[in-house]
C-alpha cells in the first residue's frame, strides 16, 4: 500500500518509506510509506494491536528501548533520515516530542516537570526557564489553574490536568513534531474536550500525529487520517474521505462499525 | 418440582459432612501455625527478656563512656562503641557507592540476556551465600597480605603499616560482604521506577545517564536507603570477617587513623565470654553489652523502615 498523493501545497514533515518493525522474529509493521503533512493533525486509526502504536513510536525512535525490537526503511524528517548513521536518538527525540496514552508526570513540582526537559536540554537561565514554562502550560491551557501553585507535586493534579501537564511539558522543549499516542482514552469526557481543543490550537504551530481509538475523536481533530490493520497500513487520505467515501473496503468496514 | 427437590436435598445433605471436614482442616491449620508462632514469639521474648533484665541496670553514662577496666571487670565499652561505629561508618562509605554503581549498570544498562550481565548476577547471589568467615579469611589475604603489605613495599620501603590488620581492612571486607544486600535492594528499587517515567524522560530528549540521574535514582533512594540501613545493621553484627582483618581484643587507646586496629561490640561479648578471668565478675558487663548491640541493630532496621515509608510518602505526594 503506497501513500495516498498529497497536493502539493502542503509541506511535507515526515517522510516514510519502507518503515518495517520486528518484535524478535515477529513482525509487527509491515513496510509503511506516508508522508505526514506539516501543521497539520494525521489520526492513525485501527483496532487493537493494528500497528497504530508502533508505527507512532517509530517515528521519534522510542521502539529502540525495547530489547528485543529491530526497525528497518527509512523516515525522513525534514528531509534528514533520523535512523541515518551517525544520528543520535536523543537530538532526534527534542525534534519530536511525545505524549502517553497514561499521563505520566514526575513526581515532581509542576514547574519543575516542565522545567525538566529544558534544563536536561542545558538551558540554565532562571528567567528563561520560568518564561518558557509559562509559556508551555500557557500553550497547554493549564496555565491559568495552576499559576498560584507550580510548587506543588504534579501527581496532585487531576487526570486531565496531569495530561495536559505532560502536553506541556514536551511543549516547552519546542519541539517541531508532536506525537500523541492515545492521549485522551484516560480521561473523562470534560477533560477528553480540553485535549481535543488543545490539539485543534496545536496545529498551528506543529505537526501533530495522533493515534486514537476513538473514531468520533479522529473525525474531530485531524485532517488526515491513516487506517492501519494487523500490521499494515491500509489507507491514508484526507480525514473527510477516509470518513465519506473511503476507498478500501476494510477501511469503510471499520469506519461503520462492522469490526474492531 | 420433583426433578428439583431431589438435587436441592443432595447439595444440603453431602456439603455438611465435608463443610466439617473442611472446618477441621482450617482449625488445625490455624492451631498449628499458631504454635508456630507462639514458639517464635516466646524464644524471642526470653531472649530479649533475659538481656534487657540482666542488662538495662549496667546502662549508665559511664558504661558508654568508659573503656573496659580491671581485666574487663569494671568500667564501660566505649572504645568497642567507637570502634564499632567508625568501621560501619568506613564500610558504608565503600559499599554504597559501589552497590549502587553496580545495581544501575546491572539493571539500567547492561543487556539482560549478555553474558557478563549474568556472570555478574550469579557472582552476586553466590556472594551472599558465602559464609562470614570466608569473608574473613579472603580479607586477610586479599586487603591485608595483598594490598597492604603491597602498599608497605611501595610507599613505605617495606616497613609494616598498612601491612597488618587494620580499621580500614576490616571496613573493606564488612563492605563486601554487604555489597549484595546493598545490590539487591537497589536493584528491587531499580525494578519499582515505572517504565512510564523513563520513557517520559527520554522522550523528552533526555540522555540515558541524564534519565538514570535525575529521574529514576530519586526514585529509587527509599529502597536505596533501606538496603543501605540493612547492610549497616549487619555490618554492626557481623565478627567473623573482622576477625582477622582488623579488629583487637583490647587496646589501651581509640584508633587513631586507617590503619590501627579497632575494638568491636560483637568481638568485645566473644572476649567478655570467653576470655574474661573473673566470669561472675564480668556477666553483667556482657549483658549490657549484648544489649547495647541488640538496642543498636533494632535502631537501624527501625530507621530503615521509618526512612522508607517517609520518603516513599513525600515522593507520592502526599506528606
Amino acid at each position: 500500500m503506497s501513500a495516498a498523493a498529497v497536493p502539493s501545497p502542503v509541506k511535507m514533515k515526515l517522510a516514510v518509506r519502507d518503515l518495517e518493525v520486528f518484535y524478535g522474529p515477529k513482525r509487527g509493521l509491515a513496510p509503511v510509506t506516508i508522508d505526514l503533512p506539516e501543521k497539520n493533525v494525521t489520526a492513525l486509526i485501527g483496532p487493537s494491536g493494528c500497528g497504530k502504536s508502533t508505527f507512532l513510536r517509530s517515528l521519534n525512535r522510542m521502539n529502540e528501548l525495547i530489547a528485543s525490537c529491530r526497525v528497518r526503511g527509512d523516515v525522513r524528517l525534514d528531509g534528514e533520515p533520523i535512523y541515518g548513521p551517525g544520528i543520535d536518538p536523543v537530538v532526534v527525540r527534542r525534534r519530536i516530542g511525545m505524549v502517553f496514552q497514561r499521563s505520566n508526570p514526575f513526581p515532581k513540582s509542576i514547574f519543575e516537570n516542565v522545567a525538566y526537559g529544558l534544563r536536561i536540554g542545558g538551558i540554565n537561565d532562571r528567567s528563561e526557564i520560568a518564561g518558557r514554562v509559562e509559556r508551555a502550560l500557557g500553550q497547554a491551557a493549564l496555565w491559568e489553574e495552576v499559576k498560584e501553585r507550580l510548587q506543588d507535586n504534579a501527581l496532585g493534579l487531576s487526570g486531565g490536568q496531569q495530561q495536559r501537564l505532560c502536553i506541556a511539558r514536551a511543549l516547552a522543549v519546542e519541539p517541531e513534531v508532536l506525537l500523541m499516542d492515545e492521549p485522551a482514552s484516560a480521561l473523562d469526557p470534560i477533560a477528553t474536550t480540553h485535549i481535543e481543543e488543545l490539539i485543534d490550537e496545536l496545529s498551528k504551530d506543529y505537526t501533530v500525529v495522533i493515534v486514537t481509538h476513538n473514531m468520533q475523536q479522529a473525525a474531530r481533530v485531524s485532517d488526515w487520517t491513516a487506517f492501519f490493520y494487523m500490521g499494515e497500513l491500509v489507507e491514508f487520505d484526507r480525514t473527510n474521505n477516509i470518513f465519506t467515501k473511503p476507498s478500501k473496503s476494510k477501511t469503510e468496514d471499520y469506519i461503520t462499525g462492522r469490526f474492531g | 418440582m420433583s426433578d428439583l427437590a431431589a438435587p436441592a436435598a443432595n447439595l444440603r445433605a453431602t456439603p455438611f459432612v465435608r463443610a466439617l471436614r473442611n472446618r477441621m482442616g482450617d482449625i488445625a491449620l490455624a492451631v498449628s501455625s499458631g504454635a508456630a508462632i507462639l514458639i517464635v514469639l516466646v524464644i524471642l521474648a526470653v531472649i530479649l527478656g533475659d538481656v534487657v533484665i540482666h542488662g538495662a541496670s549496667r546502662l549508665s553514662p559511664r558504661f558508654f563512656f568508659t573503656a573496659p577496666e580491671q581485666g574487663m571487670t569494671e568500667g564501660g565499652i566505649f572504645p568497642a562503641l567507637f570502634g564499632t561505629v567508625a568501621m560501619v561508618l568506613l564500610m558504608t562509605l565503600a559499599v554504597v557507592p559501589v552497590g549502587v554503581a553496580t545495581a544501575v549498570y546491572l539493571h539500567e544498562y547492561a543487556s539482560p540476556r549478555s553474558w557478563l550481565t549474568r556472570t555478574v548476577r550469579i557472582a552476586v547471589s553466590n556472594l551472599a551465600g558465602v559464609p562470614s568467615i570466608v569473608f574473613g579469611l579472603f580479607g586477610l589475604g586479599f586487603f591485608v597480605q595483598f594490598v597492604g603489605a603491597g602498599m608497605d613495599r611501595v610507599f613505605h620501603g617495606g616497613q609494616r603499616v598498612w601491612g597488618q590488620p587494620a580499621l580500614l581492612w576490616a571496613a573493606l571486607t564488612m563492605a563486601v560482604l554487604t555489597l549484595p544486600v546493598v545490590i539487591v535492594a537497589t536493584e528491587e528499587a531499580l525494578r519499582a521506577v515505572p517504565r512510564d517515567l523513563r520513557e517520559a524522560s527520554l522522550a523528552l530528549g533526555a540522555t540515558q545517564f541524564q534519565t538514570v540521574y535525575r529521574v529514576v535514582l530519586p526514585q529509587a533512594v527509599p529502597g536505596i536507603l533501606t538496603g543501605t540501613i540493612l547492610a549497616i545493621s549487619r555490618g554492626a553484627g557481623e565478627v567473623a570477617p573482622i576477625l582477622f582483618t582488623g579488629v583487637a581484643y583490647f587496646l589501651p587507646t581509640l584508633p587513631r587513623s586507617l590503619h590501627d586496629q579497632f575494638m568491636h561490640l560483637g568481638n568485645h561479648i566473644y572476649v567478655l565470654s570467653t576470655q574474661s578471668p573473673d566470669v561472675d565478675a564480668t556477666k553483667p558487663l556482657l549483658y549490657g553489652t549484648v544489649l547495647v548491640l541488640l538496642i543498636l541493630t533494632f535502631v537501624l532496621n527501625l530507621a530503615a523502615v521509618v526512612v522508607r515509608s517517609r520518603m516513599r510518602r513525600r515522593l507520592m505526594g502526599v506528606a
